[in-house]
């Protein structure tokens, strides 16, 4: 048995501890699904997974919230035994950010279930079924040598799936996963098996391809077993012994591997596919440490036994890239020593152009993982980071734990094989969207659900129960001001840069109006993502000097909060008149129309594209958005009155 | 592995299949002593005491079993 496979050893191993710490979840009050989700990200056993279940359990019937899992609701259909394997695949939803709630109905009863519309699947509106059937579950006749019986035999087992389907499709609007059929593992003849048609084998090979053109671009969705099988063995994978003492489909080593699988597939429907892969590079995409072995001495070459082992990293970080996922890197390294092999190595295959974030400097990557989401404009739960440092993946995982970071084994030409194994880019047709749009204005299919949930933008925004927070810069803040201020590029006004220091002396200026904003709503903490600095003009006037914003928040009206708040601090000021400026440089073309969209009024326009834009204090009332408003730490009105 | 040993490591099975925190295994416990002890719990069961000894019991082995004794028996015999 393939261990990295049966094992799932993309990720760590369960702590020694680990029923203790279930133990410890379960009897808190909740909401649970943070420290679920962080105890079902190790690579658990049937025992374990079965635990972690009954804590869900549990915890539902406590009427305890799982927040922030995401619900979902999955009909199992199948002819074998799947009792083992229901909770296997609640505690694998929940590795993945669903609260599974799994519909089992009596043993063998699939089409029954499917075609009668008060039936208890039909009946519970599931998000999806899963027609976990095996290639026992059809209506097969050997023809050998009959091309034409063979093909009805094909098409026989085809109907059958597409009557199942029709009946859900009439009584609910699941999803329906079909998956495909592992062929046994016994030939009649041998090599012939696959040529000669209607032997079981040629008959299965032409049903999967045939389901597979069924599935695809319908809406529906299939959930390859039989690569899967094939991937791990066909002899692993079905055990005929296990089949005769209880009706299972295949090994029982085997799933907690296949409750993955129908896990990735879930959460790939709710949107939760990541869309950025983040390298490091000494010792990942090439051997050896380039700021001690030099351009001469790390291993990338073709041929070179080493080398080929991360040659294949790039291999595959290229062909992801192709498909539209994001590449970054992340190295500590000084930044000119870490792109020479991209700009200069004739054996490289990633080059700079390739990399949409290069960060390559001495802060821990935790921070840069982070300012890299951020200039994506896409969240941690995004990215994937591929280091062979343990202790780099461990400080990761511990302050990031909403990136995925895969373990890796000691010998890198498994490298790529353990990345791709871990099926963290996992696509259905459902989400093409989502991968085409890999770009800077992803946004999350979470809020794209909500938002057709909710009808109509107002009551989206109101469904997202927000909470903004408004601060003057401070110590506490400071850290993260200085990174927005010296990150942000798109949402960015002036893009004026300032150092730490800068930054301290401007929030210590009293004539100064400085803003740190924070937004909060029902997905999490967005943490600080907007900073306005306001410097006194001419008399009466205040200039926006810098106004940038996280465009992880783009489209929920912060900045006409934002301007709400500003105006209320110019007015206690006796300021009558707001001043600001567009300085458009190649990254920033999406706030062209950021001032006229909040009523202030072009006084210029130079040949550069710079604009000058004013608004009168007097009679402004920007539209707000159904938000809380927090407003702390500024001194009192009257202290804020400035000369 | 001595009767203790083996004794001791099916108590841990045991626990852990039927999650339950301390399990008294005697020769003479059977499925109709335990609650939860029903055809799946027994397959789980089974699966769990192979996995640990790194043992296969035939099916009609399996299916000759009538208590934790005969189970001991049979680890006795491959292990």
């Amino acid at each position: 048995m393939n261990r990295l496979f049966s094992e799932l050893q993309w990720l760590p191993r369960a702590p020694e501890a680990f029923s203790l710490a279930l133990k410890t979840v379960a009897n808190s009050a909740g909401p649970l699904g943070r420290e679920l989700q962080a105890l079902a990200l190790h690579g658990l056993d049937l025992n374990q997974l079965t635990k972690l279940a009954k804590v869900i359990a549990m915890a539902r019937s406590d009427g305890k919230s799982l927040d922030p899992l995401v619900p979902f609701r999955l009909a199992v259909l199948s002819n074998s035994t799947i009792d083992l394997t229901v909770p296997a695949l609640v505690a694998s939803a929940a590795r993945h950010g669903i609260a599974l709630e799994v519909v089992q109905p009596p043993y063998d009863q699939v089409a029954q279930e499917a075609l009668t519309p008060g039936s208890m699947v039909n009946a519970s509106m599931p998000d999806a079924v899963l027609f976990a059937l095996d290639y026992r579950a059809l209506p097969l006749k050997l023809s050998l040598g009959n091309a034409e019986a063979a093909s009805a035999t094909v098409q026989g087992a085809i109907g059958y799936l597409q009557a199942l389907r029709n009946g859900i499709k009439s009584n609910s609007r699941a999803v329906c996963i079909f998956q495909s059929f592992a062929p046994p593992v016994e030939p009649l003849f041998g090599s012939l098996d696959r040529a000669l048609p209607g032997t079981l084998r040629s008959i299965v090979d032409a049903i999967n391809r045939e389901l597979a053109a069924m599935v695809f671009g319908s809406g529906d969705v299939l959930l390859d077993v039989a690569s899967l099988a094939e991937i791990v063995g066909l002899a692993d994978w079905h055990d005929t012994q296990l089949w005769n003492l209880g009706k299972f489909s295949f090994s029982d080593e085997l799933i907690p591997l296949y409750s993955d699988h129908v896990a990735r597939t879930v959460a790939a429907l709710r949107g939760k596919s990541r869309k950025a892969l983040i390298l490091d590079l000494d010792n990942t995409v090439w051997g050896g440490v380039i700021g001690d072995d030099g351009m001469e001495g790390i291993q990338i070459a073709q041929g070179d036994a080493r080398g080929e082992a991360y040659r294949a990293v790039q291999r595959m970080a290229l062909d992801l890239r192709q498909r539209g996922i994001v590449l970054a890197v992340s190295s500590k390294n000084t930044d000119e020593v870490a792109r020479e092999p991209f700009e200069k190595h004739p054996e490289m295959l990633l080059k700079l152009d390739h990399i949409a974030v290069f960060q390559a400097n001495w802060n821990d990557k935790a921070t840069n993982i982070q300012a890299i989401a951020e200039e994506l404009c896409l969240g941690l739960d995004a990215m994937v980071f591929l280091d062979d440092s343990p202790v780099e993946r461990g400080l990761v995982r511990r302050l990031l734990p909403q990136v995925a970071v895969p373990e890796l084994p000691e010998e890198p030409a498994w490298y790529a094989r353990t990345l791709a194994a871990a099926g963290y880019f996992e696509a259905v047709t459902f989400a093409n969207e989502d991968l085409q749009r890999a770009g800077f204005y992803l946004d999350n299919a979470r809020r794209a659900n909500l938002q057709k949930q909710a009808g109509g933008v107002d009551a989206y925004l109101a469904s997202l129960d927000m909470t903004i927070t408004f601060q003057p810069f401070d110590a506490t803040g400071r850290a993260r001001i200085v990174q927005l201020i010296n990150k942000s590029n798109q949402y960015n006004l002036t893009t004026r840069r300032y150092t730490d220091p800068e930054v301290t002396a401007v929030g210590n200026n009293p004539e100064v109006f400085t803003l740190q904003v924070r937004l909060a709503d029902i997905f999490g903490d967005n943490g600080m993502i907007s900073v306005v600095i306001c410097r006194p003009g001419e008399p009466g006037v205040w200039e926006i000097d810098t106004w940038l914003m996280s465009c992880r928040v783009l489209g929920r009206k912060v900045e006409h909060m934002v301007l709400r708040e500003v105006l209320e601090h110019a007015r206690h000021a006796g300021i009558h008149k707001l001043s600001g400026t567009y300085i458009p440089t190649d990254r920033n073309k999406l706030v062209i129309d950021h001032y006229p969209r909040l009523g202030f009024t072009k006084v210029v326009e130079e040949e550069s594209g710079l604009t000058r834009w004013e608004l009168p204090v007097e009679g402004a009332e920007p539209e707000g958005a159904p938000m809380k408003i927090v407003s702390k730490g500024f001194r009192t009105p009257k202290e804020m009155l400035t000369a | 592995m001595d009767e203790p040993q083996i004794y001791a490591r099916l108590a841990q099975i045991f626990e852990d299949v039927f999650d339950e925190d301390a399990m008294n295994i005697t020769p003479e416990l059977s499925a109709k002593d335990v609650d939860g002890w029903d055809s799946l719990t027994h397959i789980r069961l089974i699966l769990a005491i192979e996995k640990a000894f790194k043992i296969k019991f035939s099916t009609s082995e399996i299916g000759k079993l009538q208590n934790v004794g005969d189970l001991v028996t049979l680890i006795q015999a491959r292990a």
